[in-house]
């Protein structure tokens, strides 16, 4: 090359100040911004009330004794209303995609209804309008949260597992059954194990909108046995010192549950995308 | 039907139509292949090779037309097309390896499942069909450890282990790195010398010519041109081979057309 070196061609007019120097100074306000907003809920709290009546160590001590009792029977209505929504919202995923139209219309309006109200009126119907109407009483406290809890997951449970088995590429269908294979044993051993990884994580995260809507179970009325956390936490709230204290020890007892799952689901999905990538 | 027909015709179709909603892509396409002949089709995207292709063994639906398979009429609404597609060999151009499964349970699973072979047995043909694309040694990876090169070859001998009559490939090499095109093709080149009967819709040219026994030409929805190899890619009649050819063969050349 004979050319002499070129120089850039600045456009006139003030220097500006370089990106990386902006960048700097963005940085140091939002620095400040956050410090500031800290400083002022310190300083906002009135900490002896704080200790007294939203978090009084005393207190939450003694209520800690309680709580293994009403974890165990979170998890249990949470795991019932799993074993109840999984199978119906499998079902309710293949009439979905089914080739029958009055299937695909019974799935819809059930997932629509079931999403659209709040999971507050379905435990209240299980609870009291479905005994009126169908002459049966639900004598379990287990089996009354699964239902209810379940039927209303189901219809979140449908959409997630319809959702996946689309995801899995037309690409593995067609392979599949340009090798002879029926449209069933492509489903069952092609599909449904590759929909099953994509919807792992999501499933997951069902499971842990499921926990916290176990909250809703007390309003069926309990035996002192069948108490969970939120159960648990109101009673105390009535009977012991400490003011509001209950209500953050049974928060923190959910956090026990919800947070390992919350782990779980980013160690799912960033596995999947793993996968995905290696395709 | 795992007899080919006394007149040695393996695919015959006749009159094909097929439209996506408004747009008809294949406008009347009659073809024939004969037992042991590898036909190339070639021809611009969109010109309705693939879907030519996929219409053999029905993963697209004819719109209208007839076409035979070893000897079984495909376009019959009755007919057992899994049946049918036991005989016949697809290769895609995204390989579509089942990801879940080990490069040997890809080659075992139809052939148990569809033909029922024992384990023993399928594994044992998948092993020799892996032998045959030379990758017998990576049985036991996982589609997502291998290279695209790697992947379609485990496809083929997947396609292989059923024993097919008649392979059909889409465009295998349009979606491979150039250094890896040359694996892939080798091994049709082995298949081919073998006495398969292959379709084969390609962009390569060269082993078009080399390999295929006939190339058909098709543009628009339409077969232009049809003959043997050195005559269509060497000499071409049609104007339209003409062009595609040009364009195809020296691609950095100014033409008139553009």
């Amino acid at each position: 090359m004979t050319t002499a070196p070129q120089t850039l061609q600045m456009p006139p007019g003030r220097r500006r100040t370089s990106p990386r120097t902006r960048a700097r100074i963005t940085r140091v306000v939002q620095y400040v911004v956050l410090a500031a907003a800290v400083l002022a809920v310190v300083t906002l709290t009135d900490w002896s009330n704080v200790t007294t009546q939203l978090f009084d160590p005393a207190v939450a001590a003694e209520l800690a004794s309680r709580m293994p009792m009403g974890l165990w029977n979170t998890v249990k209505y949470t795991l019932g209303a799993f074993a109840v929504g999984l199978p119906l919202g499998a079902l309710l995923a293949f009439m979905k995609l089914s080739s029958v139209p009055a299937y695909r219309w019974i799935a819809t309006a059930y997932i629509e209804f079931f999403r659209g109200i709040p999971a507050l009126l379905v435990v209240l119907s299980v609870g009291f309008a479905v005994p009126i109407a169908f002459g049966v009483n639900i004598p379990s406290m287990l089996a009354k949260a699964s239902i209810a809890l379940g039927v209303v997951s189901s219809a979140y449970i449908a959409e997630t597992l319809r959702a996946g088995i689309q995801a899995v590429p037309r690409g593995q269908i067609e392979a599949a059954r340009s090798l002879g294979m029926s449209h069933g044993r492509t489903l069952v051993q092609v599909v449904m194990p590759q929909a099953f990884r994509i919807v792992l994580p999501p499933l997951t995260n069902e499971i842990i909108l499921l926990t916290k809507d176990t909250s809703l179970v007390f309003l069926l009325g309990m035996q002192v046995a069948e108490y969970e956390l939120t159960k648990i936490g109101r009673d105390a709230l009535s009977t012991a010192q400490g003011g509001l204290t209950a209500l953050f020890v049974a928060g923190a007892c959910y956090l026990i549950i919800t947070l390992p799952l919350g782990q779980l689901t980013r160690w799912l999905e960033r596995r999947t995308a793993a996968k995905g990538r290696g395709k | 039907m795992s007899d080919s027909p006394s007149d040695g015709t393996v695919v015959s179709v006749k009159d094909l139509h097929k439209s996506f909603g408004e747009r008809e892509v294949l406008r009347g396409i009659d073809l024939e292949v004969a037992a042991g002949e590898v036909v190339c089709v070639i021809g611009p995207s969109g010109s309705g090779k693939s879907t030519l292709l996929r219409c053999v063994n029905l993963l697209e639906q004819p719109s209208s037309g007839r076409i035979d398979v070893l000897g079984v009429e495909v376009t019959d609404p009755d007919v057992d097309i899994d049946r049918v597609r036991t005989h016949v060999g697809m290769v895609f151009q995204q390989f579509n390896l089942f990801g879940h499964k080990s490069v040997l349970e890809n080659c075992t699973m139809a052939q148990r499942g569809v033909l029922r072979r024992s384990k023993g047995e399928a594994e044992r043909v998948a092993l020799a069909n892996l032998e045959r694309v030379g990758l017998a040694d990576r049985a036991h990876a996982v589609p997502g450890q291998l290279s695209g090169g790697q992947q379609q070859r485990v496809a083929i001998a997947r396609a292989l282990s059923m024993d097919p009559q008649l392979m059909l490939f889409d465009e295998p090499t349009s979606a491979l790195d150039p250094e890896l095109v040359g694996d892939v093709l080798g091994v049709m080149r082995d298949l081919a010398d073998a006495g398969m009967t292959m379709i084969v819709v390609t962009h390569e040219m060269a082993f078009a010519r080399e390999v295929g026994d006939r190339v058909v030409f098709m543009d628009d929805g339409l077969v232009v041109e049809s003959g043997p190899a050195d005559q269509v890619i060497g000499a071409p009649r049609e104007e339209r081979t003409q062009a595609f050819l040009q364009r195809v063969l020296d691609p950095t050349h100014q033409h008139p057309q553009g």
